[in-house]
């Protein structure tokens, strides 16, 4: 099993990564879609070599603030898992999760403690779901850190994994999946497995780097 | 105003003077921005990582502050700046998220911010300000006719230094 080398990646690779981006991300819609009681809908999953100044336009822009859940992947794979809300929709989520648990969200623009604990468990369960669909399908042993949050621009969230890359090139690879629904809730699963991961996902599922 | 000059994330770019130059969304990565006090041209570099010799693949120089901040310099003067009248204003570097699975990247925000004032020590240029550190991004805009450099964060106030 080898390192998978960010040079030379085949189209194969990439259909096997947007699997992984299309089964991890449907099982966290899906969790999703049941604390919410509404539809998710789930856009197909972008798999692509990104340049170190491409990375904040993948996801609206280097300045789009984002509430970002990040959990530490870890097991048989290394990496992070983001759960990437818009503000607003981060809001929208944490007045409509408190609020079923009989709560009042502050609705404030800045999310006070509760508010804050509230969303770190809701990306708890979401990177949870996404996680164990993943180690279900390739047999790996697959955990998750506590999770930590940040509300801050898209591309100082995205460059804590891109600075990761950039100990070992000058591009990025990230598995990622944008999902909304009706009620204009907007935002993206993304899984960055460490190189070496990549080479151990793809061996599970029978493609050898 | 025309628009301004925009800088990638492990890139660098000369900015004359009557313009200005941006990066955005910085996070531990460290926003160096020179100028020379006498034409008022300058330029700004945006690092990733502390030092290319502890790293095989280093060939971005760019992306290192070592080398980063040196090849600004050396472009600063291959167009007539002099470096005995080069300023510096640093900002960015901060701690994103609590922890970080690569042991090598625990504080690299910290680590980033040494080694940007390390060079710049070597170099001899002064830093006449910095806005560094703690827990948020930060977009810089550099504007080196009259040495501002202005920094903004979500949720406070637009500043200059």
């Amino acid at each position: 099993m080898g390192e998978l080398n960010l040079d030379h990646v085949d189209d194969i690779y990439f259909d096997v990564l947007k699997e992984i981006g299309n089964i991890g991300a449907g099982n966290a819609a899906s969790s999703l879609a049941q604390m919410l009681q509404a539809k998710v809908e789930m856009k197909v999953p972008r798999v692509e070599l990104l340049d170190f100044n491409q990375i904040g336009e993948a996801i609206g822009g280097e300045e789009q603030i984002m509430a970002g859940i990040y959990v530490l992947v870890q097991g048989d794979i290394q990496g992070s898992m983001m759960f990437l809300l818009e503000q607003k929709s981060a809001q929208k989520l944490i007045g409509n999760m408190m609020s079923a648990m009989g709560m009042e969200p502050g609705g404030g623009e800045v999310l006070n403690e509760m508010e804050q604990s509230v969303l770190k468990e809701i990306g708890n369960i979401i990177t949870g779901a996404y996680l164990n669909s993943l180690s279900a399908m390739t047999n790996l042993k697959i955990t998750e850190s506590v999770p930590d949050l940040t509300i801050d621009m898209a591309g100082a969230i995205l460059s804590v994994p891109a600075i990761e890359f950039g100990m070992v090139g000058d591009k990025m690879l990230m598995i990622q999946t944008a999902f909304s629904n009706e009620d204009d809730l907007n935002g993206y699963f993304i899984l960055v497995p460490d190189l070496p991961s990549y080479g151990k996902l793809l061996a599970a599922l029978g493609i050898n780097v | 105003m025309s628009e301004l000059i925009k800088v990638g994330m492990a890139d660098l770019k000369l900015c004359p003077k009557g313009q200005g130059i941006t990066t955005l969304g910085l996070g531990s990565c460290v926003g160096v921005a020179i100028r020379d006090t006498a034409t008022k041209n300058g330029g700004l570099a945006h690092v990733m990582l502390p030092d290319s010799t502890a790293i095989r693949s280093n060939q971005n120089i760019a992306k290192f502050a070592d080398t980063g901040v040196k090849e600004l310099v050396r472009l600063m003067e291959a167009q007539g700046g002099k470096r005995s009248r080069f300023t510096a204003k640093i900002a960015g570097g901060a701690k994103m998220f609590s922890f970080s699975n690569n042991t090598a990247l625990v504080n690299v925000g910290d680590r980033n911010v040494e080694a940007v004032k390390k060079v710049l020590a070597e170099l001899k240029i002064p830093i006449l300000a910095q806005d560094t550190g703690l827990n948020f991004g930060r977009t810089v805009e550099f504007f080196p006719e009259t040495g501002d450099y202005v920094i903004k964060a979500v949720g406070k106030p637009v500043k200059t230094i």
